[in-house]
């Protein structure tokens, strides 16, 4: 019998620090077991439980591309215990990975369609496993129009800069980066908040359009009305949700909402699946 | 199916014998109280009581149990590695389980053994026990077993069930397991033929003695939000303490946390029971707790075992009737009224 319990043990490659408050950390992860990599074959919006001996687990979305190979990516902020722990970590040290968990941004369904990635704060992680894995030469024809609204409080707190740039700079992606407020002269991005960016620079939506949006609560409140007027309906309307788990696998019942589990059902819902849902979240 | 008679003459001979291949537990009296304990040479389970305190799923689902283990001296091969440990899941044998309790299991083992991922603890453990049933001659004022898809003479779960007729023990054989077990006793005396008819009319009897139910005919059919967003909720969560006794001594509460524990420099990690009626077991790193008050942990208990089970397993409640948060609960909170109260409710 398998057990699900069991991480995989991989070794720490590389930690880069993402943002000026150096409260994120990019962990680089390597598996010891070549064949461990085989058996975490994961796609872009699942998460895993990354497992510190002798603190605990935590669950974490996987930020690496499944068409990058040989390595997964994590970007952590400092929380808890067991974040804090891997923030003080350095490269080399051994830690644990169980997964990949839960679904994924539905795949299957955005083939052939107009993606637009609305992404806030920290939590663009998986949204950069998907701009990865879209942009991916294999898998660009089968994507239309790719646009991207991220935003951060100021330029020091946007993840993965110089990607941000790369992305920037190439004409098979709109990138619409904006931060909260900045001093600096040099930032010829937007300024201003998600939603509002969202409204001025997002596509309408219609049948053949599917918005992702990742972001804290408040943000996600104030951009559901503007895709609202969009035309976006609630079906294209895809959502990646946050719950305190263990076990990681629906087994030890803390993360549901109604009958389902985030860690196992989710974390990707659309927001029609959300809207039948009891609002415990 | 076939009846053996166990005179009680011959019970603690059959017992000594079946400790030979089984680990037994089975119920006794500690400080008044019963409890289902792992029964030492010469000692007998206690089959008088009317049920234990606690519900027996302890003995497949302990209240802490150690998942894995990890060595963090890093002069040590394989450190910060966890690995799988030792456990004993040699045959075992409960013995004068309530049919309730060992209904219980079948609910749980939905939540442990699913089509993707086979929980190894709690099936190991399941797969090696053998659940010899006691029936409930005299149910209590606060049973309402035969309303929640179980009985006083309930046989699914169990391998074996006893039926206590004052001087001997029917023994109804319901699966191979359960008649391997009376082999390896020794009972072999086959009942006469009024045995199945003798067993017929006490279970009607027992059923008889049942006067509470619940109705959960209309569960299924509510739309979850409705009943989510109900006005009750607030009224009868009112006098809840949230101390998390119900959930503690329910048979089929099964929610755990994950906790890791060092000495030295060897480390475990293991799981202890938990309890949706604490604020911890949802509280984000954040800071933000999406059931933070009173009403939503208690909202969630039942919304949990009366709707969200019945709509996940299309199979029933998540109850068997056993009455134990009812007798338990320091507020008085009884869940035949809340589930009456959600069955009832239009919106």
């Amino acid at each position: 019998m398998q057990n699900p319990y069991l991480p995989y043990p991989v070794r720490i490659e590389e930690i880069i620090t993402e943002t000026e408050d150096k409260n994120l950390k990019t962990f680089k992860l390597v598996f010891l077991n070549p064949d461990d990599e085989k058996k975490f074959s994961y796609k872009a919006g699942q998460f895993a439980e990354l497992s510190v001996a002798g603190k605990g687990e935590v669950p974490i979305g996987i930020a690496s591309s499944p068409t990058e190979k040989g390595y997964l990516m994590f970007t952590i902020n400092k929380v808890g215990l067991v974040t804090t722990t891997l923030h003080c970590m350095k490269p080399g040290d051994i830690i644990g990975i169980r997964g990949p968990l839960g679904n994924s941004y539905p795949w299957d369904i955005l083939k052939g369609k107009n993606v637009l990635i609305i992404g806030g704060g920290f939590a663009f992680t998986t949204l950069r496993s998907s701009i990865v894995y879209m942009l991916d030469p294999a898998n660009r024809p089968n994507f239309k129009n790719i646009h991207v609204i991220y935003g951060a409080r100021s330029p020091g707190m946007l993840l993965y800069k110089d990607e941000l740039t790369a992305w920037e700079s190439r004409d098979d992606i709109n990138m619409h980066i904006t931060v909260d407020g900045t001093d600096d002269p040099e930032w010829k991005y937007n300024i201003g908040f998600v939603p509002t960016v969202t409204e001025q620079k997002a596509p309408p939506g219609n049948a053949d359009t599917y918005a992702i949006i990742c972001g804290p609560p408040i943000m996600i409140k104030f951009t559901q009305p503007v895709l609202d007027k969009l035309g976006y309906c609630h079906d294209n309307i895809i959502m990646s949700l946050e719950m305190r788990m263990k076990c990681g696998i629906g087994i030890c019942g803390r993360c549901n909402i109604g009958k389902e589990f985030v860690c196992k059902d989710g974390p990707v819902f659309t927001l029609a699946q959300l809207n039948m849902m009891p609002k415990e979240y | 199916m076939k009846i053996i008679r166990i005179n009680k003459e011959n019970w603690a001979d059959g017992l000594e014998k079946l400790k030979r291949s089984y680990r037994l537990f089975g119920p006794v009296k500690d400080n008044n109280l019963h409890v289902f304990k792992e029964l030492d040479k010469g000692e007998l389970p206690d089959c008088s009581y009317f049920n234990t305190r606690l519900s027996p799923k302890s003995i497949i689902y302990p209240q802490s149990e150690i998942m894995l283990e990890y060595e963090l001296d890093e002069s040590k091969e394989d450190h910060h590695i966890l690995k799988e440990i030792d456990t004993d899941y040699s045959p075992r044998a409960v013995i004068g389980i309530r049919p309730c309790d060992a209904a219980a299991f079948l609910l749980v083992k939905r939540n442990f053994d699913t089509p993707e991922y086979k929980d190894p603890y709690w099936i190991k453990s399941y797969e090696a026990t053998t659940f010899v049933g006691l029936a409930c001659n005299n149910p209590q004022t606060t049973c309402f077993c035969t309303s929640a898809g179980s009985g006083p003479f309930y046989e699914k779960g169990l391998d074996l069930l006893l039926v206590d007729i004052g001087d001997y023990y029917f023994a109804k054989i319901i699966t191979l397991k359960g008649e391997n077990f009376l082999e390896a006793a020794g009972w072999d005396t086959e009942a006469d033929g009024n045995a199945e008819e003798q067993i017929k009319t006490m279970k009607q009897k027992a059923e008889a003695k049942i006067i509470s139910s619940i109705a959960t005919d209309k569960l299924k059919d509510k739309t979850t939000t409705d009943l989510f967003d109900a006005p009750f909720w607030e009224e009868v969560a009112f006098a809840c303490i949230n101390c998390g006794a119900c959930t503690y001594v329910c048979p089929t509460c099964w929610c755990f946390d994950i906790q890791d524990e060092v000495n030295g420099y060897s480390g475990i990690r293991m799981r202890n029971w938990d309890s949706c009626m604490f604020p911890l077991f949802t509280l984000h790193g954040s800071g933000h707790n999406p059931r933070s008050t009173n009403m939503q942990r208690f909202r969630q208990r039942f919304m949990h075992k009366l709707k969200y089970y019945v709509d996940k397993y299309n199979d029933g409640i998540q109850c068997v009737g056993c009455g134990r948060c009812t007798r338990l609960c320091p507020a008085n909170i009884d869940i035949r009224k809340v589930c009456n109260l959600m069955n009832g409710y239009s919106a």
